[in-house]
């Protein structure tokens, strides 16, 4: 019963991995699930079946990450993917991004859930554009842990000179971004060095390995239990004879700490109660916080419906039309001038106009371009919104949940733009 | 009090915060119930994401014809203790009507058309959100799946042209006669399916515990002798003890030599399987790109 109970509690890590084409990021992922055994017979037969189709005389790693028919045929990766394994310490949750096409669209999608970014570099190659570019996304998701695995140490002889090259190249760009905690590991994903396994090539490095890294780092930190802000999802009225007068509120929490006796006030209404209970299928809880879905119970009868929020009357987010957002543009066809779309934040939706675009940035440089505001697929703008209705907002970098939106087409119904509040 | 969730506990979260949001979007969702383990999963959930309300969602199962007795009776059972609505799309009745034709020779299965089966019954019920227990974990083109997949009109899955979907928030914005499948337990991996049954206790049919069963060998499984299978020359019945892993058709649905007879005892197995659990589904076996062949044209 007590391996039961290990299992039983499990923390959840979810990572995404970056890099560009012919990095080994393929072959990275399949040794991290070759490695931790998480590779099963007949998924081995099947790679080894494909391996040596292709007149491969080793098992590619890589097929372990093929997907779609017209991945396996073209040998590249179209979509994110997502992958899990698990180590007796926790349970990890790969977003599995492509290195090249529609490069930024894929990673962010990938990096807005990720507690951590993976992002490989070649040790023969160092620094190059697509790293910067990759970093800077996990930067601008506000991902608070960055792993750089300086990857194929086999090919510069395993030299601890050609380590510090890059890790001293990536130093020197990272004063730009906004990760509080970046790390470096030297690998081979080829052969499995510093993967999970201790390498004997690089005695010179006495940091920890990738896997054992991603074991341990310290996540629960991340969430916000500072500020509470729970959007209400949808009202449970039971009408059964036992909960007759029932009304709760269901959402999950998106921050901070809530307990029954707390005053809180409803936005946008902006009334005031307290609350009664929080109320789980298990029974009533002491306390919730996030990412806990809970319902919420009032001392008052006041009006609460789906796209409230309820919120601590000392500790309020923006109330706005207006909202800076540094947006990500997804789509084939950009925006018109003044074009209006249909606008998801929380559990809020409405119509909305880009009224202004402030500048576009150059994700390579960093550098804010002022001179071309025309919006293409993959572009990060600044741009300012109007909604037609208030939304209840705090900053990107805060919260992630009530600082996020996105844009949908009114008429072809596609997601074509994530936006992040930045005031 | 430390302010963090085991995976169970963050994946349980993630997975009703999902319901509620079909709940809230959609006019008529369903959750597609087959009586394996990942949808009374889902059921579960559904019970935790609405109570103390009835779950006001109903379900639908998509059926065979070929089903192990106990899958029926588990189903009713559930329903009645749920107090929700079943809806059922019968494939049988399909191949009377002749929107479909019943596969011949030994390898017969019901497993293909059923898509037609479950189509009709979206468009006959005007379902605009069908709730699945799929997982990523389970097969390579399900790892590519979103929380809430578009279908066009003729519930089509066009994977290269998938909607980005971004932190939690779900695109539900459809044209008429379009719906969307949602999985609320994409997260989930086998493990955590099981994991989450022994610590909630939740009661799973009879099938998935080790048990005796007069079977026949075929393409490496064990394949449970019924009505609905016919037995070649030199083939032969035997009697072991094997339990299921997955559950499906009676005639596509191998189970494997076991002595797991207690939930604890299946999870050790799972956590020591060597096999995926798909590995003995003769519906995945029909080429390498077998499931995203049949998610295509709108298979669960």
């Amino acid at each position: 019963m007590s391996d039961t109970q290990s299992y039983l509690d499990m923390q959840l890590l979810r990572f995404t991995t970056a890099g560009s084409v012919d990095d080994g990021k393929s072959t990275l992922i399949g040794r991290l699930l070759f490695d931790s055994k998480s590779i099963f017979e007949d998924q081995m037969e099947s790679v080894e079946s494909s391996s040596s189709k292709r007149g491969l005389d080793h098992v590619d790693l890589a097929l372990f990450t093929d997907g779609l028919k017209d991945e396996r045929e073209q040998g590249i990766t179209i979509d994110v993917a997502y992958r899990y394994f698990a180590t007796p310490k926790r349970k990890f949750i790969i977003a599995d991004t492509p290195g090249h096409i529609q490069y930024t669209r894929n990673m962010v999608t990938g990096a807005s859930t990720a507690n951590l970014a993976l992002i490989l570099v070649d040790a023969r190659k160092g620094v190059i554009e697509q790293t910067c570019r990759h970093s800077f996304i996990a930067s601008l998701l506000q991902i608070p842990h960055l792993v750089v695995c300086i990857n194929k140490m086999d090919l510069v002889d395993y030299a601890e000179e050609a380590y510090q090259k890059v890790v001293s190249e990536f130093e020197d760009f990272a004063s730009k971004l906004e990760v509080p905690d970046i790390r470096f590991v030297p690998i081979s994903a080829l052969h499995g060095d510093n993967v999970v396994n201790r390498s004997e090539n690089m005695p010179w490095y006495h940091g920890e390995t990738l896997l054992h890294t991603l074991e341990t780092i310290h996540i629960s930190s991340d969430l916000d239990h500072v500020n509470v802000r729970f959007p209400v999802q949808t009202v449970i009225r039971p009408h059964s004879d036992e909960y007759h007068d029932y009304r709760g509120y269901a959402g999950r929490i998106a921050g901070g700490i809530m307990k029954p006796g707390d005053e809180v006030v409803v936005l946008p209404s902006g009334f005031n109660s307290q609350i009664k209970s929080i109320d789980t299928f298990e029974g009533p809880v002491k306390e919730a916080f996030a990412p806990m879905s809970v319902t919420i119970t009032l001392e008052d009868d006041i009006d609460v419906s789906r796209g409230d929020m309820i919120v601590r009357p000392n500790n309020q987010p923006q109330v706005t039309q207006d909202i800076d957002v540094m947006l990500c543009w997804l789509n084939n066809k950009g925006p018109q001038p003044r074009a209006k779309y249909l606008v998801q934040h929380t559990t809020n939706e409405a119509r909305c106009m880009i009224k202004e675009i402030l500048y576009k940035v150059d994700i390579n440089s960093l550098h804010r371009i002022e001179d071309d505001k025309e919006i293409s697929m993959n572009d990060i703008v600044r741009v300012r919104l109007r909604t037609t209705n208030p939304f209840f907002v705090d900053e990107y970098a805060e919260n992630r949940h009530t600082g996020s939106l996105i844009l949908i087409d009114e008429g072809t119904h596609e997601t074509v733009a994530a936006g992040m509040v930045k005031f | 009090m430390r302010y963090t969730l085991n995976h169970l506990k963050e994946l349980e979260a993630e997975s009703i915060f999902v319901m509620r949001e079909v709940f809230a979007k959609f006019d008529n969702p369903v959750i597609l119930f087959s009586g394996g383990k990942d949808s009374i999963v889902l059921t579960h959930l559904a019970r935790k994401a609405f109570w103390p309300a009835r779950v006001p969602i109903p379900l639908m199962h998509v059926d065979t014809g070929h089903n192990f007795p106990e899958t029926i009776a588990f189903r009713d059972k559930l329903v009645e203790k749920m107090g929700v609505k079943l809806i059922v799309g019968s494939v049988q009745e399909s191949i009377n009507k002749g929107r479909v034709a019943e596969e011949k020779g030994k390898n017969a299965s019901r497993n293909a058309l059923q898509t037609t089966t479950l189509l009709d019954t979206i468009e006959e019920h005007h379902i605009d959100a069908a709730m699945g227990g799929a997982r990523r974990d389970e097969e390579k083109a399900r790892a590519k799946e979103r929380f809430f997949s578009h279908r066009d009109d003729f519930g089509q899955w066009d994977p290269k042209n998938q909607r980005p979907e971004l932190w939690y928030l779900f695109n539900g914005k459809m044209q008429m006669g379009e719906h969307f499948r949602v999985f609320p337990i994409s997260n989930w991996t086998e493990m955590d399916v099981w994991q989450y049954i022994l610590q909630e206790q939740i009661e799973i049919p009879s099938l998935y515990i080790a048990h005796e069963r007069e079977v026949v060998r075929r393409n490496d499984t064990w394949l449970p002798v019924s009505d609905y299978i016919q037995l070649e020359e030199g083939e032969k019945t035997e009697t072991k003890k094997i339990r299921f892993r997955t559950l499906g058709d009676i005639t596509i649905t191998g189970g494997v030599e076991s002595d797991a007879d207690t939930l604890e005892k299946i999870v050790e197995e799972v956590a020591a399987a060597r096999q995926t659990e798909r590995g003995n589904r003769a519906d995945d076996k029909r080429g390498e790109t077998a499931m995203e062949d049949r998610k295509r044209q709108g298979y669960f």
